[in-house]
């Protein structure tokens, strides 16, 4: 199947891109990776004016050390998150779970950058984001703007990123010496989760000190499981006392009911998964 | 209409294609490089992966323009100077295809996945062609052929003594 | 290049070599021809407008803006390319009222499934075609869907063809009593129901709805140019094709060359005379220029035929000590909206097997086969008898629970015994050969079957969250199809034949041309071995031909594991005869008499002397002529063909290992052992390749593949993205072994492989998941077994209620994600 026509241009900066997305209109559409888009132009799904393709913009590829938060271009592709020493030392959870998303060829397209701003609510990396408080760095006409995690996810593939803006990188705080784990539950290796658990903490002498938890696809956007993280602070890594703070992961979940799972049992799910994520994160 | 500058399989090409062309297509209809196949619509089954500047890729989920200054290498560009790809050769070994139509992607997979892991166990073979389908051989083989091939690659081993048919027309 | 020398030494023995494929060399190169890499000078393109509603009536067609958009060079209808009066053939009236609804290639007045094409267009490229599908406007007027089988048989129902007066296409019946192979198995329960020494159990199962899913998407080519019509097609019929192609368009079929190059899988998927075909060749004459099309992944999944589905009440009964009484099966198969080439027959394949490998008495089979508004169905692997043997592996494990019997126990105490053979079954078909306890005693082996049972009694007794199922499936099945009496008995409306000839060139080699029509299953490979056996020629000098009816007139293709038994067969027939021309020759080549000749490693040696000939020596003798016998033509090629006596019986038994995670429905395959005897083994690399691919079909229905249609009829699994094909990731390594007991109804003891795993996987897997948490109370989970139906069994069985499931809703999918494809909103996509 072949997409409809469109125009397609190449800026060399963001400020280029932000400008074409300007003069594209309500139809112009961002292109990174395209590992989302591409088909469902084909299917014909969408059908926008013009693409603008991020991908000769270099400096939205670099992944950084920012201080005391690794900084990731949102053009950077996920095999390069996957591989890259900074992630793998300060972002355990964000490398399993980035190494979870599709399949390799995929990855070698697919960006970081790009599968936030698309905002799946089934996608892997939301939940990851908001578990591990990243800040979203947009460009827009009038320059930059930080947004946190909380306030980046609207809506079923909505973001707080305008109709004129781009996302050009995502921060996360470093997580060294956290303990993760991705649980993802799927119905075949090429489904998307029907439910997963990113989840981290901090033990210290067998009791966690800190926990993030966030959900995949038990709402229209990724979530944070707040009450679960409170209820696990200070109790030991036990499976007794995790699978007590998990009763709490479906607290302000909205779960969808689709062919592979319908919302009772998704919330069945997400408690039995989300004990598993922790104590595997408390290893 | 945009211009694109690629090199496939080692040759240079200048073209002008449509901005909605697929990379894939292109490969097939200008090129003639007919060996690397079009399966799905979604991006699910892999048979037209290629490399793009020496990374495996569904071509079909790639605009041509997207490519233009790249190297691609195809199914048909594997082979050097008559001399199969040792996994190509493990593919004939193994019986790893059947039907054949899943075979240019899974074994442009399987060369970038032995890339990345030299010597990757049975679930990390599975794991890395999990993006490829094959409905004829249930994988089995696949997984025997890349994990033979990756022996044959490792430094120091000798060439198999037995050798597939020769490739008419290489 | 005259090449007079042998390139390498004759061969023998060549029969059970594990030869690696001689196709191989061109398809791990990308050196391939398959139907779409053909581009001719002036080809144009066609594209389908399809109907997106299940039931309408066509109101009118708008195709202005589609004509006017530059590239496009036409848009018909069925009535601009005469096909309006035309319809699809349905070779087998399966009863002599079978109602048959007319179907014509591109929707007449009213469509009647979602995907009906309905117009075309052609144009100058793909692209320009497909955006011009968009222009053309079809008006509809809706119809109430039909989709629900017992439904559709109520009174008062839609008629999906109310000329028919029914949805009801057949009703097809087979009793033992009435035939005479048996008792009456209505009898026989109705009697073991006042026996306190009987029992009757009774279940009902359900055949999802199935898709082939072959990789290569289908694509026609037509050529008009040059005297005849030449059709390029991904089929696994060409001869089929030519012949039902030339009866539907009215193309004289002498005037029709049809040609199956590379093609990409079929799985029955391909056995088919397509409505893209007709039209592709319709519209190519019509315009006088080589037309292609192609489908779509999408397109396919939506318009090519389905298969499975149906509906299965089935009744067991036995004696308290186990052994089997009767058995009564009635069926609901859904025929989808049109009966194409063999739909209405493939139910009825299946209508032998279901006593299987069992000594029932009596027997009842009746089938009703109706329509529905949806996809039509037709074959797919296995065809019938993976129903028939998933229904009777089920109820026989069901029959062991009531009974309080070790399943595998109770099996043995009603198969056939090995001494027993030939035995002639309840249906009347004589099983030449078998030996059930082997297989058996193999596979336990295998698997490690008793410390198996010790694991599963001790994960029971400790409540272990994972718990372990042991899934038995004791299979037989009937392949080489077929005898042509047989088929004639049927009402099939052709025979089961098959056809080779064998060329002996001027310097020796040899090209064997074959009616069987390869996609996948090494026919280049094995047929070489058994000509190089034959004829003591080596492998290397053998070419194999297929494929076009040009190059081969006769055959009947390929599927019902039928190739190796019956067209492999010919081809040994086929060298017989050049074996008893070139003796001939050979005799007077060497002044001997006939009788003093032996053949054997390709030479005719005169007995009781060193003088002899080589067969490559006859053909050179014969090609010049300069001194041949009187009498004698001059060639020593021949053919053959074939029309076997009986089918073939291969069986096995596979056993599965289940771990199922109580906490979330998990079901994971541990391990999974089958021994299958399909005979004497030709080439045991290609047979283990085959029964890894079927096994992986049939586990698939078991636990991942099902086709769903909505409400309003609408497919939808209509991508790769919701009909969820295994991955290498979903799958385990599965553990292959053989026993042989030879087929002693044909000359090599073959049997047949294509089809064995997936008939024989499906009851496996399933009764391996209810095996593990039957002492919970489960005793059914329909297929596919997904995590969600494995927990809401469970579930159900303790007393909880759950929601119902959406089986309409879009779940996220590689590709799309959340996007359904059938319900799209506008998204921020990037």
């Amino acid at each position: 199947m072949i997409p409809a026509q469109f125009d397609y241009v190449k800026p060399g900066t963001v400020e280029e891109a932000v400008a074409a997305l300007q003069a594209g209109g309500e139809d112009a559409k961002i292109l990174a990776g395209g590992q989302s888009l591409i088909p469902v132009l084909r299917l014909r799904l969408a059908a926008p004016s013009v693409l603008i393709d991020l991908g000769g913009i270099p400096e939205l590829r670099r992944i950084r050390d920012d201080g005391d938060r690794i900084a990731i271009g949102a053009m950077a592709p996920h095999h390069e998150v996957l591989r890259n020493h900074l992630v793998g030392e300060h972002l355990g959870l964000l490398a399993q779970a980035t190494a979870t998303v599709a399949d390799n060829q995929v990855r070698h397209r697919g960006t970081l950058g790009g599968a936030l701003a698309h905002a799946d609510p089934a996608g892997d990396l939301g939940g990851v984001a908001l578990a591990l408080e990243a800040e979203f760095v947009i460009a827009g006409s009038g320059g930059t703007r930080t947004v946190s995690a909380d306030e980046f996810f609207v809506d079923y593939f909505t973001t707080a990123i305008g109709e004129d803006e781009i996302l050009t990188e995502v921060r996360f705080p470093k997580y060294t010496g956290w303990g993760s784990h991705y649980e993802k539950f799927n119905r075949t290796a090429q489904s998307w989760s029907m439910v997963a658990i990113a989840a981290a903490v901090r033990v210290e002498g067998g009791t966690i000190a800190e926990a993030r938890v966030g959900l995949t696809n038990m709402g229209t956007t990724p979530l944070r499981a707040r009450g679960v993280e409170e209820a696990l602070v200070g109790q030991p890594a036990t499976a007794e006392a995790v699978r007590t703070a998990a009763e709490r992961v479906t607290e302000g979940t909205a779960a969808p009911s689709d062919a592979d799972a319908a919302a009772d049992y998704r919330e069945h799910l997400a408690r039995v998964l989300t004990g598993r994520a922790v104590l595997a994160a408390a290893g | 209409m945009a211009q694109v500058r690629v090199t496939v399989d080692g040759v240079q090409y200048v073209d002008e294609v449509e901005p909605r062309m697929l990379l894939v297509y292109y490969l097939r209809e200008r090129l003639g490089k007919t060996g690397t196949v079009v399966g799905c619509d979604t991006s699910n089954c892999g048979a037209c992966t290629v490399h793009l500047n020496g990374q495996s890729v569904k071509s079909c989920s790639v605009l041509a323009v997207q490519a233009d200054g790249a190297e691609v290498t195809t199914i048909e560009g594997l082979a050097r100077d008559g001399q199969l790809h040792p996994v190509q050769k493990a593919f004939n070994e193994c019986h790893a295809l059947q039907c054949g139509f899943c075979t240019p992607g899974m074994v442009m997979q399987a060369v970038d996945l032995l890339g990345d892991n030299p010597d990757p166990d049975e679930h990390e073979v599975r794991e890395g062609i999990e993006g490829n389908l094959c409905r004829c051989t249930g994988y089995q083989n696949i997984v025997r052929a890349v994990q033979s091939a990756a022996h044959a690659m490792k430094p120091g081993v000798a060439a198999p003594v037995e050798t597939p048919a020769p490739v008419a027309g290489s | 290049m005259t090449d007079t020398q042998l390139t390498a030494e004759p061969t023998t023995g060549e029969f059970g070599k594990s030869r690696t494929r001689k196709e191989d060399a061109r398809l791990i190169t990308g050196r391939t021809r398959w139907t779409d890499n053909i581009t001719l000078p002036g080809m144009l393109h066609l594209a389908l407008v399809r109907s997106p509603v299940a039931h309408a009536r066509i109101t009118g067609i708008d195709a202005d803006e589609a004509r006017a958009l530059p590239g496009v060079i036409a848009v018909y209808t069925a009535a601009d390319l005469g096909l309006a009066e035309a319809s699809l053939p349905n070779a087998w009236p399966v009863t002599p009222d079978q109602k048959a609804p007319q179907a014509p290639p591109l929707a007449v007045d009213t469509v009647h499934f979602a995907g009906d094409a309905v117009a075309v267009v052609i144009a100058r490229d793909t692209a320009t075609a497909r955006d011009a599908t968009e222009l053309v406007l079809v008006d509809y007027d809706d119809l109430p869907p039909v989709l629900d089988m017992e439904e559709a048989l109520a009174e008062g129902a839609t008629l999906l063809h109310p000329d028919l007066g029914t949805n009801a296409s057949a009703h097809w019946v087979f009793d033992s009593g009435e035939a005479g192979t048996g008792g009456s198995a209505k009898e026989a329960i109705a009697a073991a129901e006042n026996d306190p020494d009987a029992i009757v159990v009774r279940r009902r199962f359900r055949q999802q709805r199935l898709i082939p899913a072959f990789m290569e998407p289908r694509s026609v080519v037509v050529d008009p140019s040059g005297e005849q019509l030449t059709m390029w097609s991904a089929t696994q019929i060409p001869h089929i094709l030519k012949t039902m192609a030339a009866a539907t368009t009215g193309v004289p079929e002498h005037k029709l060359r049809v040609i199956a190059p590379d093609v990409g899988g079929g799985f029955g998927g391909k056995l088919q005379v397509t409505p893209e075909e007709i039209v592709v060749l319709a519209a190519s004459v019509k315009l006088g220029k080589p037309v292609k099309w192609t489908e779509t992944r999408s397109e396919s999944l939506l318009s090519a035929h389905h298969g499975r589905d149906q509906i299965q009440d089935i009744t067991i009964a036995a004696k308290r000590d186990g052994t089997v009484l009767a058995l009564d099966v009635d069926l609901l198969a859904d025929m989808g909206a049109y009966l194409r080439l063999v739909t209405s027959g493939i139910p009825i394949l299946g209508a032998f097997m279901f006593n299987s490998i069992y000594k029932f008495p009596a027997y009842r089979f009746a089938c009703t086969n109706v329509f529905t508004s949806k996809t039509p169905t037709d074959a797919y692997r296995g065809a019938g008898r993976p129903e028939a043997t998933f229904a009777i592996e089920r109820i026989m494990d069901e029959l062991a629970a009531e009974l309080g019997r070790e399943p595998l126990e109770l099996r043995e105490q009603n198969w056939i015994k090995h001494e027993e053979f030939p035995f002639t079954t309840v249906c009347g078909l004589e099983y030449d050969s078998g030996n059930y306890e082997a297989a058996t005693a193999k596979a336990k082996e295998l698997l490690g079957y008793d410390a198996l049972r010790r694991e599963q009694q001790e994960r029971r007794a400790s409540g272990d969250p994972v718990q372990l199922g042991i899934g038995i499936s004791t299979f037989t099945e009937m392949c080489g199809l077929a005898p042509s009496r047989v088929l004639g008995s049927l009402a099939y409306g052709a025979g089961g034949w098959e056809n080779a000839s064998i060329r002996m060139l001027p310097f020796g080699k040899v090209e064997v041309v074959t009616g069987v029509s390869a996609h996948g299953q090494g026919h280049e490979t094995a047929w070489s071995q058994i000509v190089a056996d034959q004829l003591g020629v080596p492998f290397e000098d053998i070419e194999v031909l297929h494929g076009d009816t040009q190059i081969s007139p006769k055959g009947m293709d390929t599927y019902g594991s039928r190739s190796l038994a019956v067209g492999g067969i010919a081809v040994v027939k086929a060298a017989e005869k050049v074996v008893a021309k070139a003796r001939t020759i050979a005799a007077h080549m060497l002044e001997a008499s006939e009788d003093d000749l032996e053949f054997s490693g390709g030479r005719f040696g005169v007995k009781g002397t060193g003088k002899g000939v080589t067969i490559q020596e006859v053909a050179t003798t014969a090609w010049a002529a300069h001194d041949l016998p009187d009498g004698v033509e001059p060639s020593i090629d021949a053919d053959a063909t074939y029309d076997p006596d009986n089918f073939s019986f291969p069986h096995g038994t596979h056993l599965a290992a289940m771990e199922v995670d109580t906490d979330t429905g998990r079901v994971t395959i541990r391990k999974y052992v089958c021994v299958d005897d399909v005979g004497n083994a030709l080439n045991p690399l290609i047979i283990e390749g085959q029964v890894h691919g079927g096994l992986a079909q049939g586990i698939a229905q078991a636990l991942f593949e099902e086709a769903n249609y909505d409400e309003q009829g609408t497919l939808v699994n209509g991508t790769f993205v919701d009909y969820t094909l295994p991955s290498a990731s979903d799958l385990p390594s599965f553990t292959t072994d053989r026993t042989t007991t030879p087929a002693t109804s044909n000359p090599l003891g073959v049997k047949g492989v294509g089809e064995a795993g997936t008939i024989a996987s499906t009851p496996a897997i399933v009764n391996g998941v209810i095996d593990a948490v039957r002492h919970l109370g489960v005793n059914e989970v329909e297929m596919p077994c997904t995590p969600q139906r494995v927990w809401r069994a469970v579930q159900a069985a303790q007393g909880r209620a759950t929601q119902e499931t959406p089986v309409d809703t879009h779940s996220p999918g590689a590709g799309l994600g959340s996007i359904d494809p059938n319900n799209p909103q506008e998204e921020e996509v990037q």
